[in-house]
């Protein structure tokens, strides 16, 4: 529900494929030590990589709520096996944790039960929104794609609602019936001997010109770029936002939680936090274009953004 | 099987109601669809002539209002929707959950297509999208082989229909942001992809390359054929490998597989390219028309005359068979 204070953090689901001791491990440190409030978790890439992480989902779980964080359990991006439908269907019918929906089939599925709504639905606007929420959802985290003009429009419009932003993590930009992970190392999906695990942070993607533009994780391309919202987000915060997303990469995410909270509540400014961040993930390029209403992989600056008279 | 037919103009519709087509699709003038390029589709009166045009023929109008409505301007899409209904368009082709609620709570009685952009691929997606809108027909995303399509169909009570020729996505469609990381523009907001406002060839020595954005999509070395910078076909730089990391720059055709997707319970074959001109219209949907009634081996001759036609002279089958992924 929204909150007239400070937005809560939220840890978004690990896109990538870690084996199942990195994975638990990850997940352990979260629950003892990272500064965020909702965690969301499972496979929501691949169904094909299921197996690595669920035998440790329930001592994940378990150590994450006694730790007194609220836990969400993800359905997969693309359900077009029966298998897959099954496992979604599974999910849903047995789950003791509200769900977030990933695609169509857990939305059709939820219906009349709380529920969140993932970053990989197209939720565009408040008409939408509210079709979504009169089903069912109370949480909706918005694709990385919108700007803030939209945003901020559906906070006005829904005051009452929970809306999410994805704030840090590479973007997951599209999804694949094919796997360009596995075709770059001469495999197919249906035989793709889990080579995707090779890269924990995404394969990178160059133009032949050597630019860093996008990295791939099985069957998803994400942005070369981590997003990072950071110094973006008190107009949104302002205007009513609940959540704020970071989606795990590689790198040390009790950190990156750290340093959003301290900016929530004011003890640090954005930039200072930026220059932190760049130390906690370093080597990667950061956007925030799309907020601006610019190309994805844009940066811009508050001191710029200013200048140039935008929000 | 009913042969959907493309119009980015009034004389492309015009070529297509001859050449036989069952239905025509279409979109307006504006950001309301995705095909939303410079000097195409139909303004409220093109449209209007159109449909009776094709109602004459006793062709059916599908009018696609399939993008992402933008928050705080719904009204545009919402009154597209409002004169497609009143025009008598036979169905809308729709993408957002919003809009979809608004013309089946509004119009009850219009019938209501969902566009591949909405992306529903397995039958609780699609019975989600029956129960809630009342949808009539599913487009389906290029991410189903032929076999999930025939055991889709036995599990839903709504029609199928799939793309079998033209340009080919990638990625799944309604789902693909690559456009807009590197442009600003994406399907999903602006009905655009790769947009040729964002454009560029430049010579760079024997080399030309062509840039989306401030990216390099491909290079093309002296005497090779270059090609659009469309992003997903694009030539890039995995490890030390340069290729085709998606795709390579091929177009759909599952003429071959017409008797499979016939049995597999499909109500429509659908073309892509509104982009395309008058000529290729004509000539793709009167092909068509032909190879569905003919017999295989009939079919032979046709298709050796539409696989010309094609984008680059070479053709996948893509998602439909299972060795694509």
């Amino acid at each position: 529900m929204a909150t007239t204070g400070k937005p809560a953090l939220s840890l978004g689901p690990v896109y990538f494929l870690w084996d199942g001791p990195k994975w638990r491990d990850f997940y352990f440190r979260i629950a003892d030590e990272a500064a965020v409030e909702h965690v969301t978790l499972g496979e929501t890439v691949c169904s094909k990589r299921q197996h690595f992480s669920e035998p440790h989902v329930a001592e994940v779980v378990e150590r994450l709520e006694a730790a007194g964080k609220r836990v969400t359990l993800s359905t997969l991006a693309m359900v077009t096996l029966p298998r897959e439908s099954r496992h979604v269907r599974d999910l849903i019918a047995d789950s003791l944790h509200p769900v977030e929906a990933n695609d169509l089939s857990a939305l059709g599925l939820l219906k009349g039960r709380p529920h969140s709504i993932g970053p990989l639905v197209n939720v565009y606007n408040a008409a939408t929104a509210r079709t979504l929420a009169a089903r069912g959802a109370e949480n909706i985290c918005l694709p990385p794609e919108l700007p803030a003009g939209s945003i901020r429009q559906m906070l006005e419009a829904m005051p009452d609602f929970s809306f999410e932003v994805f704030a840090f993590g590479r973007m997951p930009l599209a999804i694949s019936a094919r796997c360009a992970h596995a075709r770059s190392k001469g495999l197919t999906k249906d035989n793709c001997q889990f080579v995707c695990g090779e890269e924990p942070d995404g394969l990178p993607l160059r133009t032949l010109d050597r630019q860093s533009f996008l990295v791939l994780n099985g069957v998803q391309t994400m942005s070369n770029s981590c997003v990072v919202l950071v110094d973006d987000l008190a107009p949104l915060v302002e205007a009513g936002l609940s959540r704020v997303r970071l989606s795990p990469q590689d790198c040390d995410m009790v950190k990156v939680a750290s340093l959003y909270r301290r900016v929530l509540d004011g003890r640090i400014d954005g930039e200072e936090a930026i220059a932190d961040l760049a130390k906690v993930y370093p080597g990667v390029r950061f956007s925030n274009g799309f907020l601006h209403r610019q190309e994805g992989a844009a940066w811009v600056s508050r001191g710029r953004n200013a200048a140039m008279g935008r929000d | 099987m009913e042969l959907i037919c493309p119009a980015g103009t009034p004389a492309a519709f015009r070529e297509a109601v001859e050449a036989g087509a069952d239905a025509v699709y279409c979109g307006f003038r504006d950001e309301t669809n995705a095909r939303n390029f410079p000097g195409l589709n139909f303004s409220r009166e093109e449209l209007r002539q159109s449909i009776a045009l094709a109602r004459r023929k006793k062709v059916q109008t599908f009018v696609a209002l399939n993008t992402f409505m933008r928050a705080g301007d719904e009204a545009l899409w919402y009154s597209a929707a409002d004169d497609a209904v009143a025009m008598g368009a036979d169905a809308l082709i729709l993408a957002d959950f919003g809009l979809m609620a608004y013309v089946a709570e509004k119009y009850p009685q219009q019938r209501l297509h969902v566009s591949v952009q909405a992306s529903a691929s397995n039958p609780e997606a699609i019975r989600f999208l029956v129960e809630a809108f009342g949808a009539k027909r599913v487009v389906l995303p290029r991410v189903l082989t032929v076999q999930d399509i025939a055991r889709l169909t036995r599990q839903i009570d709504c029609e199928v229909e799939v793309f079998a020729f033209g340009g080919l996505c990638v990625m799944a469609e309604g789902r693909c942001s690559l456009s807009s990381y590197a442009t600003g523009k994406s399907p999903n907001m602006n009905g655009v992809c790769s947009p040729a406002s964002h454009v560029r060839y430049r010579q760079d020595g024997a080399d030309l390359v062509s840039e989306l954005g401030a990216y390099t999509i491909n290079r093309f070395g002296p005497g090779e054929a270059s090609g659009y910078p469309t992003l997903c076909k694009g030539r890039f730089e995995i490890g030390d490998v340069e290729g085709y990391a998606f795709e390579d720059p091929v177009s759909l055709d599952v003429i071959d597989e017409i008797d499979a997707l016939r049995a597999a319970g499909v109500s429509a074959l659908k073309i892509e390219g509104r982009q395309r001109g008058k000529a290729y219209v004509a000539e793709v949907v009167s092909s068509l028309k032909k190879a569905l009634g003919a017999s295989p081996g009939e079919r032979a001759a046709l298709v050796a005359r539409l696989r010309a036609m094609s984008e680059g002279q070479r053709t996948t089958t893509g998602a439909y068979d299972k060795r694509w992924r």
